[in-house]
C-alpha cells in the first residue's frame, strides 16, 4: 500500500478561491463516504481538506479480517487511491493527527502546531478499542484489532511466535482468532460470558458457532476473566493470568472487548457529547459549523459500529452540506454476519424474544442448522440464523420494512424460495458454491466475478453490484443469491436495498409514493411539469424514471395528462415488440382466445404480403406475427385493422391476455361460460395501461385449464357462480394466486376485478406486478377496500371506467397520425 | 474534409426521440435530437450486441439501448461504466433548421 510516509497533497490552492472551506477530521469509511455522497450532489461546493492519523488514504477496514486470515492483500481494500482525492482537488493529509478545535478562532491544530481554518467542519474520528487496564496491558505483544498497523502487527507475530490468546469473544475477536489460526498459530479465545457473542446470538446459535470453531481448531476458555498479563525475560508478554489462579502461555494477546466513540476531540472543543459526539437527525452537533458522521457520533442514544448505518449517516450529512436541506437519519436496524469463511451466520434486531414477542424455531444440531425468527404483532421483529443463511437478505427486509406477515406465516421460516422460484432452488447457499457456479442465468455472471468485483471496487449494496456485473439486473430472480454473496464476502457491512424510502432513481431523491402524490396534489399534467416542480437533477430523467412518471401521470389524470411516447420503451412507443435483430413482432388481440375464418385470413393475407418470417401461436391463445421490419408496420395494421383486428398490447405494461376454456358453452363439466365472461372482461379492459403486465384467465370449472391459479386475476366457475383469485404470477418466480372472494353472476365479477385493477393502477409503484404490490401491501387492505366497502369499490370500478373510456387502438391512432407515422420511417443519406 | 449532407428538418425528429439514417451498404446512423434541441449522429448499433440505439429512450446527454440497456453517451459515443465500448460518431451541423451530417 502506498502512502506509508507522512504526506500530504495539495489540492485546489486555497488563497486564489473564495469557496467556504470544509475540513474532515478522521479518513475512515464513514467521513470519506460522506464526502464521495458529497461530490455527487455539489461537486464543486467546497474546498476540502482532510486530516488523517493514519499513513494511509482511505481503505476498507472491514476487509482487514480476510486480509489477516490471508485471503487478501493490503492493496486489494484501498477504496479510494490517491489519485481520488486529487481527481476531486481535496487536500490530504495522511499521518496527521488533529491534536484540538478551536471553535472561537474556527481552526483545527495539528500535531505538530499548524492550523487550518474552516468554515464547516466534519468530524469523523471512529472509535477506540478498549483495553483491558489490566496489569501488562502495555507490554509490547499486546495490542488491539483496529488497523492496518495492528494488522500487520499480527501477521509479523504469526511467523516469529506459536502461541496467540484472543481476549474477547464478540466479532472481532474471533475473526482475529481464525486469521490467526490460519497462520498456523495456537490460538485460544478467552470470554467471560457463557456463550460467544453474546450480543448478537443466543445461546443454541453460539454453541453450534463455537463448535464448527473448535473443528477449525481453535481453544475456547469460556467465563473466564483475565486479570494479568505476565512479561517474560525478553520483556514481552509471555502469559496471561486468570482469575480463577490458571495461567497459560501467550507470546501475542490481542485484545478485543469493544469500542468506545472516539469524541475526545469533540469534548475538549466543549461539543455536547455523552457516549458519543450527540448529533441531530442531520448529523449536526451541537455547533451548527460542526457536523459529525460514523463511530464517533451518538445518535438518538446509540453508537454504531457497523458501516451500513454509517452510510445511511453519510448520505443525509453529504446533503445537508450540499444546503439541499432534505433528509434525516431516523436510526437503523441493524444485522451482524460474521466474516469466517465456510461458516454462515446471521442476527439481526431483538434475537432474544420476551415479552409479547413469540418465536418460531427450527433447530437441527446435527445437521448444523439453527434458525430463530422472532414475531411481535405479526411482524418481524429479529432473527438469528446459523448453518443456513440463504433467506438472511429477505428477512432482513421483512423486518425494516416492518411488513405484516401474518399471512406468509406459515412458510415464514422456509424462506422466499418456498414462495416458488424456477431459478435456483437446489443451490441457494452462496458460500457452498464454487467460484465457476453460474449465479446470473440472464447475463451468465458466475460467483468468482460477483465477488471479486465486490472486493476490486468496494462494492456494498445490490444496486452497486448490478451496476458492475449485471449480476441479477435483469430477471432478479437470482437476487437472494447474489445479496447473500454480498453478505458473506463484506460481512454486516452489507447495505440491503432500501425498498421503501428508495429514490426513483438517480435523477431524484424522492420516492414513487412522493412523486404520485405530487402529481395528485398538484395537478400535474406532463413529464417537465413533474421535473420541474420535483426539482430533478437531471434536465430529462433517464429511462428509469421517465417511463414511470409518464405512467403515474396518464393513470392519475386519465384523459387530461398527455401521453409522452418519448418516454415509453420503444415496445410501447412502437406498439410491437423489438426482436433481437431490431425488426418487430406484431400480435392482433383475439378476444378471449377466440377467433373466426376472416380474421385468420387477414392474419394470413398478412403474413404473405409483409414476407413474415415466422408465425407462432403464443402461450397466450393467438397468434404472433415474428421479424416485420419497422417501416412495414404501419402498412400492415392498417390491413389488419380493416379486418377489425387490434392491437393486443403484447409489448406493453398494460392489458395483455385474458385467457379462457371451452367452458359451460361445450364443455361437459363446465359451470359458467367462461368464453363469454373472458371476452366481456377483455373487452371492458381494453386499452388499460398499468403499473405492469396485467394478465388474466377464466376457466369454466376447477379443472382450471384456463390456469386462472397464476394469473394477476384468476376466475374459477363454480355451480354457485365464480370464484376470484388475484395476484398469481407464473414468470420468473411462479407464484400461485390467493382467494378474493366469491361473485353470483357476471356483473359483480367485472365490478369487483375492475376495481382490483383500479386499486393497483393507483397504488403499486411502476413496475411492481400484482404479486409484488399484494405482497407489500397486504391481502387484507386489498379485501377492505375492494370487497368489503361497497361504496369504495363502486367507485373505484367508476373510475377504472372512466379511465378507459372510448379507448383507442393504438395501431389506427398511429396510422392516422402522420407525425407519429413518419418516426417509422427510415430517411436516406 | 467532411463531406456535408442534407438529411432532414430539425422538426422530423421528435424532441428527445431519434430518426433512422440509411445508407447505401454501410450501416444505419441513429439521428438524436435531445430537450436542448441539439442533434447527434451515432451509427446505430449498439457496441454490446448491435441493438439499435434509434430506439432507445433518448435523455440530455445519452441513449439508452433498448435490448439491454447499456447507457451509450450521445456526444462521445461511449457506453457508461461500467459497461465497454463506443460506437461510431458523426458531425452534425445545424442551418436555418436543417439537419447536415458530415461524412
Ligand atoms: C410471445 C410470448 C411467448 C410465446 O411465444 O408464447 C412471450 C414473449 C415474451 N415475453 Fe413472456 N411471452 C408470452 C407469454 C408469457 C407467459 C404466459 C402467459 O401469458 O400465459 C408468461 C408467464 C405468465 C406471467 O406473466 O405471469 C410470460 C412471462 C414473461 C416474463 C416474466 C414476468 C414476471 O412477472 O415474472 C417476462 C419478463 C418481463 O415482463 O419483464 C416476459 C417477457 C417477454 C418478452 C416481451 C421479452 C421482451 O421483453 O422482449 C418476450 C417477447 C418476445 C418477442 O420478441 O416477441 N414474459 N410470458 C407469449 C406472449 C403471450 C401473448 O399472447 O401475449
Ligand atoms: C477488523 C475489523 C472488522 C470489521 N468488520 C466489520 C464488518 O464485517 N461489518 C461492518 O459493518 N463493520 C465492520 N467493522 C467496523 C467498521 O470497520 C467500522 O464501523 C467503520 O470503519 C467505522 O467508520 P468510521 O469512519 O466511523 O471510523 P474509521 O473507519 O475507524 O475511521 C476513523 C479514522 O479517523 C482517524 N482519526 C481519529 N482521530 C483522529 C484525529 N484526531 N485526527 C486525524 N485522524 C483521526 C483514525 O485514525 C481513523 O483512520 C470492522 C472493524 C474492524 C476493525
Ligand atoms: S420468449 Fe420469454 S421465455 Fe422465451 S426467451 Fe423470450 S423472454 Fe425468455
Ligand atoms: S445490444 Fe445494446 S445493450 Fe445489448
Amino acid at each position: 500500500m502506498d502512502g506509508a510516509s507522512p504526506f500530504s497533497l495539495p489540492g485546489n490552492p486555497p488563497a486564489s478561491s473564495k469557496k467556504p472551506r470544509l475540513v474532515m477530521v478522521g479518513n475512515g469509511m464513514a467521513g470519506v463516504r460522506t464526502l464521495e455522497e458529497l461530490l455527487k450532489l455539489a461537486p464543486d461546493k467546497y474546498d476540502i481538506t482532510v486530516f488523517g492519523a493514519e499513513p494511509h488514504p482511505n481503505y476498507n477496514r472491514i476487509l482487514l479480517s480476510p486480509v489477516l486470515a490471508g485471503e487478501m492483500s493490503l492493496q486489494d481494500i484501498v477504496l479510494n487511491d490517491l489519485g481520488w482525492y486529487q481527481h476531486h482537488g481535496i487536500t490530504l493529509h495522511t499521518d496527521t493527527r488533529i491534536t484540538r478545535i478551536d471553535r472561537r478562532k474556527r481552526q483545527v491544530l495539528t500535531a505538530s502546531g499548524d492550523a487550518v481554518p474552516y468554515d464547516r467542519l466534519l468530524l469523523a474520528t471512529g472509535s477506540r478499542p478498549v483495553m483491558l487496564p489490566i496489569p501488562g496491558h502495555t507490554l509490547p505483544g499486546v495490542l488491539p484489532y483496529r488497523d492496518i498497523a495492528d494488522t500487520n502487527t499480527m501477521i509479523e507475530a504469526s511467523r516469529d511466535y506459536r502461541r496467540a490468546v484472543v481476549i474477547g469473544g464478540g466479532l472481532l475477536g474471533l475473526e482475529a482468532a481464525n486469521g490467526l489460526r490460519l497462520r498456523n498459530m495456537e490460538v485460544t479465545v478467552v470470554h467471560v460470558m457463557p456463550w460467544l457473542m453474546e450480543r448478537q446470538l443466543d445461546r443454541t446459535a453460539a454453541i453450534l458457532l463455537q463448535k464448527s470453531l473448535e473443528a477449525k481448531g481453535l481453544t475456547f476458555l469460556m467465563e473466564c476473566e483475565a486479570t494479568e498479563l505476565v512479561a517474560g525475560e525478553s520483556g514481552r508478554v509471555a502469559a496471561v493470568k486468570f482469575k480463577d489462579g490458571r495461567t497459560i502461555p501467550a507470546d501475542l494477546v490481542v485484545m478485543s472487548v469493544g469500542i468506545r466513540p472516539n469524541s475526545q476531540l469533540a469534548e475538549e472543543a466543549g461539543l455536547y457529547c455523552h457516549r458519543g459526539i450527540v448529533v441531530n437527525d442531520t448529523l449536526q452537533t451541537y455547533d451548527p459549523r460542526i457536523y459529525a458522521v460514523g463511530e464517533c457520533v451518538s445518535h438518538r442514544g446509540i453508537a454504531y459500529g457497523l458501516v451500513a448505518p454509517l452510510f445511511e449517516q453519510a448520505k443525509v450529512a453529504a446533503n445537508h452540506l450540499a444546503e439541499f436541506g432534505i433528509g434525516r437519519y431516523t436510526g437503523s436496524v441493524t444485522s451482524t454476519k460474521l466474516k469466517v469463511t465456510g461458516v454462515d451466520l446471521f442476527s439481526a434486531g431483538n434475537f432474544m424474544g420476551g415479552d409479547g414477542t413469540e418465536e418460531i424455531v427450527l433447530s437441527d444440531p446435527g445437521g448444523g442448522v439453527y434458525k430463530k425468527l422472532v414475531l411481535r404483532n405479526e411482524r418481524l421483529e429479529g432473527a438469528v440464523m446459523y448453518g443456513d443463511t440463504a433467506d438472511s437478505a429477505w428477512y432482513f427486509q421483512l423486518m425494516r420494512d416492518k411488513q405484516n406477515v401474518a399471512e406468509l406465516r406459515n412458510h415464514l421460516m422456509f424462506g422466499q424460495n418456498h414462495l416458488g422460484d424456477s431459478g435456483h432452488t437446489g443451490n441457494a447457499n452462496a458460500s457452498a458454491l464454487a467460484d465457476n457456479a453460474e449465479v446470473c442465468g440472464c447475463n451468465g455472471v458466475c460467483k468468482g466475478t460477483i465477488v471479486k468485483a465486490i472486493k476490486e471496487k468496494g462494492l456494498f449494496s445490490l444496486e452497486e453490484v448490478r451496476k458492475h456485473t449485471k449480476a441479477s439486473s435483469s430477471c432478479g430472480s437470482c437476487t437472494g443469491l447474489v445479496e447473500q454473496i454480498l453478505a458473506s464476502t463484506v460481512g454486516g457491512a452489507y447495505q440491503p436495498s432500501e425498498g421503501k424510502d428508495k429514490p426513483l432513481c438517480g435523477c431524484t431523491d424522492h420516492t414513487h409514493e412522493e412523486v404520485r402524490r405530487v402529481i395528485r396534489d398538484q395537478h400535474l399534467l406532463t413529464v417537465p411539469q413533474v421535473m420541474g416542480y420535483m426539482e430533478w437533477k437531471t434536465p430529462n430523467g433517464c429511462a428509469t424514471c421517465r417511463p414511470a412518471i409518464n405512467y403515474y401521470l396518464i393513470s392519475t389524470w386519465p384523459h387530461e395528462a398527455k401521453d409522452d411516447p418519448q418516454s415509453r420503451f420503444i415496445n410501447e412507443r412502437a406498439h410491437a415488440n423489438i426482436q433481437k435483430d431490431g425488426s418487430y413482432s406484431v400480435v392482433p388481440r383475439m378476444w378471449g382466445g377466440l377467433t373466426t375464418p376472416a380474421e385468420l385470413r387477414a392474419i394470413a393475407d398478412a403474413a404473405e404480403k409483409f414476407a413474415v418470417p415466422t408465425l407462432k401461436i403464443t402461450g397466450g391463445q393467438r397468434i404472433d406475427l415474428l421479424g416485420v421490419k419497422k417501416e412495414d408496420l404501419p402498412r400492415m395494421w392498417a390491413d389488419l385493422s380493416q379486418s377489425g383486428l387490434v392491437s393486443g398490447h403484447a409489448y406493453g405494461k398494460s392489458l395483455r391476455t385474458v385467457k379462457t376454456c371451452v367452458g359451460a358453452e361445450h364443455c361437459r363439466f363446465g359451470t359458467q361460460r367462461s368464453m363469454a365472461m373472458g371476452v366481456k372482461l377483455e373487452k371492458m379492459l381494453f386499452g388499460m395501461w398499468s403499473p405492469h403486465k396485467v394478465k388474466l384467465a377464466v376457466s369454466g370449472c376447477p379443472r382450471n385449464c384456463a390456469e386462472s391459479g397464476i394469473k394477476d386475476v384468476g376466475i374459477i366457475g363454480v355451480e354457485s357462480g365464480y370464484e376470484i383469485y388475484v395476484a398469481g404470477n407464473g414468470g420468473i418466480k411462479t407464484v400461485v394466486a390467493q382467494f378474493l372472494c366469491k361473485a353470483s353472476d357476471d356483473a359483480e365479477v367485472m365490478e369487483i376485478v375492475g376495481a382490483f385493477l383500479q386499486l393497483y393502477r393507483e397504488d403499486a409503484r411502476y413496475l411492481d406486478r400484482t404479486v409484488h404490490w399484494v405482497e407489500r401491501v397486504g391481502l387484507d387492505t386489498i379485501k377492505q377496500k375492494v370487497v368489503e366497502d361497497r361504496e369504495q369499490r363502486k367507485q373505484l370500478y367508476e373510475r377504472l371506467l372512466y379511465a378507459l373510456q372510448d379507448a383507442e387502438n393504438p395501431w389506427e391512432e398511429i396510422v392516422r397520425d402522420p407525425v407519429r407515422k413518419q418516426a417509422f420511417e427510415p430517411l436516406e443519406a | 474534409m467532411s463531406d456535408w449532407k442534407r438529411i432532414c428538418a430539425l422538426e422530423d425528429i421528435p424532441v428527445l426521440g431519434a430518426r433512422i439514417v440509411k445508407r447505401a451498404g454501410l450501416p444505419d446512423i441513429a439521428l438524436f435530437r435531445n430537450g436542448q434541441d441539439k442533434v447527434f449522429a451515432l451509427e446505430d448499433q449498439c457496441p454490446h450486441r448491435k441493438g439499435p440505439l434509434s430506439q432507445g429512450i433518448v435523455t440530455a446527454n445519452a441513449v439508452t439501448c433498448p435490448l439491454h440497456g447499456w447507457k451509450i453517451g450521445l456526444d462521445s459515443g461511449e457506453a457508461a461504466a461500467p459497461d465497454v465500448g463506443c460506437v461510431p460518431r458523426y458531425p452534425v451541423r445545424i442551418e436555418t433548421g436543417d439537419i447536415f451530417i458530415g461524412f
